[in-house]
């Protein structure tokens, strides 16, 4: 172990011929700094995390999908049978929280469209909308749950159950988040935090919300609609 | 050139002073007293002492933090499981209780895979990735430093619950109904559930961050196939990471909810399925094991060619390799489960495919066999005990072939033959492939070398240490010694072998006390004056890492390197001359880049540890009372939202001296997003997307 490389028969020890110092190896060149250096993709790296992130959270509502699946016909091994949530489905009324969480979709790109434009009092609006529709569908969910505990479904009361309210639990707890995320979003554009030069923040947040609603349409199929 | 004064964020900052008046104030050497309070805490500017370290975010003092947090986990893993060979060292042993031996191995297992390989290799990735491809720092440092700190306290979390009742004794992998209240109701569990999920957490938010690095950050010239095979097996796993870690994330939720909230999904009572966790589990756990093993990879395809003077033999074929690995890595997950009776289709499917995923395995190994045929070949430690994972792997990768076969499996699952295949991919393969690394970089993040002569000593008794141990338990495995038992009777025959693996386990153990010696005499060497400085290139090095000064000054590189071939640096050191012979032209020390330039760098932030507090927090509010968990889901939100309205880089220290780099050393990093950056993008970076997915992790 030596501080200067010993030189092997395949490169034989050449002093750097002309010049009196040696040249460094990685000098200035045009790209001057790291300031101007782009992404290595077209892709800001704010954006590629959120489709990483999202890429990830996939596998997540997969696994849970596929844990109700397998446990929603499960009954005891032995006494009677226990209540499961597809006996207590509404399916015209969780048709209508989801057309609205559906719906919110839309004004997200409305959102998005409008910060693109520069329009910030329509953004703010718009965020707002969503933000609303989001709390629409979340007080439908709560209803729903209440409604099915007043049944007789308690979270313990049996397999499906427990696998029903954890699915649909966790997709609440992203819609929530997404929500907290759009008001906060409002508040920074409200106080001039976000300004116009900032639209691909909404954007991003936008694909959250929008992947969140594109869940939901397969929960709603897998767990509501598939017998 | 930026202008950094122009950028939005500063001049609507939300401590309300107009835009323009705090920027003039800025000189170079302002702040500190007029520091901007953004959220409750004045932010942090000019940290020196442990306060550099608590509130860093530079990627190498990270990487360092989690080297040494691992290192540290490490002692206590290999304390744990010495009690283990004491208690097998005869037969009958009675030095520990059946239910403590339980625990000790379940957490021997724990610590070592999760707070020790795991983050050895994020060390490793956090220091080399954004030099070698020739970056400034990761893509959102504070969100690697929110990494940093939610490991930290997810590992003292998992092993307080050695004061707190005991840990968890259902084995590594947690087999549900086993793990469920009725046959573990001490709070082991509870424990280990809620500890891998907060380890999780951290290993999401590094991996998401490392991989938008490798993917977005490459320096100009720098394409997929010119990256360093390190860099390249490091994006594997980030990949994999991404990908698996939601699955045990809820696998552990499912556990939890079973343990805390009486929920039902392991209850066999009522019609559950014990297959679902071990599948859930080994969806995880199989890519996990490269997860493992992939980085330790790369490492020794960085050091092979170095030590034998050649380039890697089939570049793009060991990358290729790396990838398969990953990809197939998805497709064998069950060979864990051949003796749970899931059907002959699915064993026969497993099976099959498991012997596949030797092909690129062994295709590396050929490929490493071949760098070094004809070379010449230096026997440095890291080329030592790179040499000794080609040799050691290969072994551990044979008994796995063994596995594959199914029949022959039924006879050796749960027997010693497995512990003695996983610890020779696991030790042999992967740990040996981190301590090449460590004597590799070493010089590069400390500036001198470890000492050779200890070193060699640790090698050397490692490797003996470590075959005596293991080397064995193929023996008494195939014998039929069941693992996880903790006494044997005196006439199985055990006993011999097992007395040779106890004395193994302790020449490894003075093995690790060299190493330990050799750190810290060498440093308090090093700070006397006594050891020589390494200079920039010590090995004669191929890739960027060594083209930038020894420690590697705060910003990296002082002028954004362009390359234009694998193993760019190298090139810039040997060419070839009229007769088509390489011949050197220059030496690495001389043609290094100085570290004199003083270009703005991230600022340092309170919210990462601040944040990162939260999570045990809400762990012992799930287990013993959720007002706790209450107070610490207020710090993680509060912490978020203090986070998401302070500039990733403070925008009053020190602007306005862009252009010719002579800022003072705070401000601005060099992300991959800039005013003037073509796509547009703003700066504040990081800022929305880092609080958003730490929002949803916390979620999770």
């Amino acid at each position: 172990m030596t501080d200067t490389p010993t030189t092997g028969s395949t490169a034989a020890a050449v002093e750097p011929a002309e010049g009196d110092e040696p040249q460094i190896a990685y000098p200035r060149t045009e790209w001057d700094d790291y300031e101007i250096i782009p992404p290595t993709t077209s892709l800001s790296n704010e954006k590629l995390t959120m489709w990483t992130f999202l890429g990830s959270d996939c596998l997540l509502f997969g696994a849970l999908i596929s844990t109700y699946l397998l446990l929603r016909n499960r009954q005891p091994l032995s006494g009677e049978g226990s209540l499961k949530a597809a006996d207590l489905f509404d399916i015209p009324f969780t048709s209508v929280s989801s057309f609205v969480l559906l719906m919110s979709s839309l004004t997200m790109v409305l959102a998005v469209s409008a910060i693109a434009r520069g329009e910030m009092e329509r953004c703010k609006l718009w965020l707002l909308t969503t933000a609303a529709q989001g709390a629409v569908f979340i007080a439908g969910q709560v209803y729903e749950f209440t409604s099915f505990y007043r049944e007789g479904l308690g979270f313990t009361v049996s397999i499906s159950s427990s696998a029903f309210y954890t699915l649909t639990g966790f997709h609440g707890v992203h819609v929530s988040l997404g929500i907290i995320m759009l008001v906060t979003l409002w508040a920074m554009i409200n106080r001039g935090i976000i300004g116009p030069e900032r639209a691909e923040t909404v954007e991003i947040i936008g694909l959250y919300w929008h992947f969140v609603d594109i869940v939901w349409i397969v929960i709603f199929a897998v767990v509501y609609l598939i017998p | 050139m930026a202008i950094v004064t122009d950028r939005p964020d500063s001049a609507d900052s939300p401590d309300g002073s107009g835009p323009g008046t705090e920027l003039e104030v800025a000189e170079p050497d302002s702040h500190g007293d007029d520091s901007p309070r953004t959220g409750v805490f004045a932010r942090p500017t000019h940290a020196t002492g442990w306060r550099e370290w608590l509130f860093t975010v530079d990627h190498k003092k990270i990487g360092i933090m989690y080297g040494a947090l691992a290192l540290f986990w490490f002692l206590i893993g290999g304390l744990e499981i010495g009690l283990v060979r004491l208690q097998l060292w005869a037969p009958d042993g009675e030095v520990i209780s059946a239910d403590f031996y339980n625990q000790l191995f379940t957490m021997h297992g724990v610590t070592m895979v999760f707070l020790v390989i795991m983050p050895l290799a994020n060390a490793f990735a956090n220091y080399l990735v954004p030099l070698q491809i020739g970056a400034r720092d990761v893509a959102f440092p504070r969100m690697n430093a929110l990494g940093l700190w939610i490991f930290f306290f997810g590992g003292i979390f998992l092993n307080l619950s050695w004061f707190l009742g005991g840990g968890a004794d259902g084995g590594w992998f947690a087999y549900a109904p086993n793990t469920g209240m009725t046959f573990s109701p001490g709070h082991g569990m509870d424990f280990y559930a809620l500890g891998l999920q907060i380890a999780g957490i951290a290993s999401l938010l590094g991996a998401i961050n490392l991989l938008v690095t490798i993917i977005n950050m490459r320096c100009p010239g720098m394409s997929l196939l010119r990256m360093p095979v390190f860099t390249w097996m490091i994006l594997v796993v980030q990949f994999l990471l991404v990908f698996a870690l939601p699955v045990i994330t809820v696998a552990l939720i499912l556990l939890t909810f079973d343990r805390t909230f009486d929920a039902n999904f392991f209850n066999v009572d009522a019609g559950a399925d014990p297959l679902l966790w071990q599948h859930l589990f080994w969806i995880f756990g199989h890519p996990e094991v490269y997860i493992l093993i992939l980085p330790a990879f790369g490492v020794v395809s960085e050091t092979l060619p170095v030590f034998s003077r050649k380039p890697l033999f089939g570049y793009p074929i060991v990358v290729l390799s790396g990838a398969a690995i990953g990809f197939m890595g998805w497709g064998v997950w069950a060979h864990h489960m051949f003796t749970s009776g899931m059907g002959p289709v699915s064993v026969a499917a497993f099976s099959a495919t498991t012997m596949f995923i030797a092909v690129p395995t062994g295709v590396k190994i050929l490929n490493w066999i071949a760098t070094m045929w004809a070379g010449k070949v230096r026997f440095t430690v890291p080329m030592m005990f790179s040499v000794s994972l080609v040799a050691m792997f290969t072994i551990g990768g044979l008994s796995g072939v063994m596995h594959a076969i199914a029949p022959a499996d039924t006879q050796q699952t749960d027997t010693y033959f497995i512990v003695a295949h996983f610890h020779y991919v696991l030790v042999g393969g992967a740990l040996m492939g981190m301590f090449a690394g460590m004597y590799y970089w070493w010089p590069k993040a400390f500036g001198y070398h470890l000492n050779d002569r200890l070193g060699r000593w640790h090698f050397w008794l490692m490797l003996l240490g470590f075959n005596v141990t293991f080397g064995p338990m193929h023996i008494v495995g195939l014998q039929g010694m069941a693992r996880r038992h903790s006494v044997y009777g005196e006439f199985d025959g055990f006993e011999f072998w097992n007395k040779i693996a106890t004395i193994g386990y302790f020449l490894m153990l003075i093995a690790m006390v060299i190493l330990a010696v050799n750190i810290f005499r060498t440093w308090g060497r090093y700070r006397r004056g006594l050891e020589p400085g390494a200079g920039a290139d010590p090995w004669d090095g191929r890739t960027l890492e060594w083209a930038i000064p020894s420690p590697v000054p705060e910003h990296n590189f002082d002028y954004v390197p362009v390359v234009s071939d694998v193993d760019d640096f190298w090139h810039k050191k040997y060419q070839p001359d009229e007769t088509g012979k390489l011949r050197r032209i220059a030496y690495g020390n001389d043609i290094a880049q100085i570290g004199d330039q003083h270009p703005h760098l991230p600022s340092p932030s309170y919210w990462p540890i601040v944040l990162a507090m939260g999570m045990p927090l809400i762990g012992f509010g799930l287990i013993y009372n959720l007002w706790i968990a209450g107070i610490g889901l207020l710090l993680l939100v509060g912490s978020m939202f203090g986070w998401t309205l302070e500039p990733a880089t403070d925008p009053d220290a020190g602007h306005g001296h862009g252009h010719d780099g002579y800022g003072d050393h705070d401000d601005d990093h060099g992300g991959g997003n800039h005013d003037d950056s073509p796509d547009g993008q703003d700066d504040g970076n990081g800022v929305l997307t880092a609080s958003t997915a730490n929002g949803e992790a916390a979620g999770d």
